[in-house]
């Protein structure tokens, strides 16, 4: 059991520290690394709550796809990050104030309410024991079956979001030397090739 | 004992530091839409803490949905920026007049 507190303190400090360093750094770059570390720590707390699936799908996705995705455009981007930070001391008091008043609303919703008991018995699908059941086929049987339109409705979700990418940074480029296959089959001997008789000495 | 009280607050203290993030970075774009993975991330610790806790998988699942939306969101949000930055040279949030609404 102290093991288990151990683990859990050490993902949580790593978690929170990393979060707060991640809207603290200096340096973009510096942000985003922070962020996978947030992540790969939420993904240690998952894993402790017995979500193991959703822990790898966090490290797969998040910092596998999302995180690198703000690594390049961070990296990408020429801009002036020092010029950016301009305004933080002064926003620092008001952010500060609201974010303590907020945390504390938090702590004191969390410390004081109590989950009625009635309700663990109204499970809409019990998670089966580990001993009869991994984690991902528990989810597996219940997202393709239960929330197979929820499950369409993600791809659907995803869809839009990779073509809304991809026509969103798509442009045409003027002047770019590019192959037209059409062009070059329509080519034929006559418009392509000539033949001058060049007279002696004199050159074309 | 670890319970749920101790996951909850973990996941407010990341949720309020994406919110401070927000209010202190009010010229950076990128840190902004790192602000909301972290409370996106805080909500998916809340709903897997719940999970466990009520002994329910469709929590697990909803934070996989929750998931989903949130990559969805950071690819458009970055492809926004990124033309946006074509279009003006900068990614500051007080230059983002364009459409002067």
């Amino acid at each position: 059991m102290t093991v288990t507190a151990a683990f859990f303190y050490l993902f949580a400090t790593i978690t929170i520290a990393s979060g707060f360093m991640v809207i603290a750094s200096r340096n973009p770059v510096q942000s985003v690394l922070f962020l996978i570390l947030a992540f790969v720590n939420a993904a240690g707390l998952f894993l402790m709550m017995g979500a193991e699936f959703l822990a790898m799908i966090l490290v797969i996705v998040y910092v596998g796809a999302v995180a690198v995705l703000f690594l390049f455009v961070v990296m990408m981007l020429d801009v002036d990050f020092a010029e950016l930070r301009q305004g933080f001391l002064q926003y620092l008091p008001i952010g500060m104030l609201i974010g303590i008043v907020f945390l504390l609303e938090l702590i004191l919703v969390i410390g004081t309410y109590v989950v009625d008991p009635g309700l663990m018995r109204t499970a809409a699908v019990p998670i089966p024991p580990a001993d009869v059941m991994t984690n991902t086929q528990a989810i597996g049987q219940v997202l393709y079956t239960r929330y197979f339109y929820f499950f369409q409705a993600a791809g659907l979700i995803l869809l839009v979001a990779m073509i809304g990418a991809i026509v969103l940074t798509l442009r045409e480029r003027v002047g770019v030397r590019r192959q037209d296959i059409s062009k070059q089959n329509a080519r034929t001997q006559a418009d392509a090739v000539e033949v001058r008789k060049v007279p002696f000495r004199q050159g074309v | 004992m670890i319970g749920l009280g101790h996951y909850l607050t973990v996941a407010a203290v990341l949720f309020t530091l994406g919110v401070l993030g927000i209010f202190l970075n009010r010229k950076n774009v990128i840190v902004i839409l790192m602000s909301v993975e972290l409370i996106l991330l805080a909500v998916n610790i809340n709903m897997v803490a719940f999970s466990t806790h009520m002994n329910d998988i469709v929590g697990q699942v909803f934070a996989l949905l929750i998931l989903t939306v949130a990559a969805a969101e950071a690819a458009i949000g970055l492809a926004i920026l990124v033309v946006f930055f074509r279009n003006r040279g900068s990614i500051a949030v007080e230059d983002v007049n364009m459409m002067k609404g």
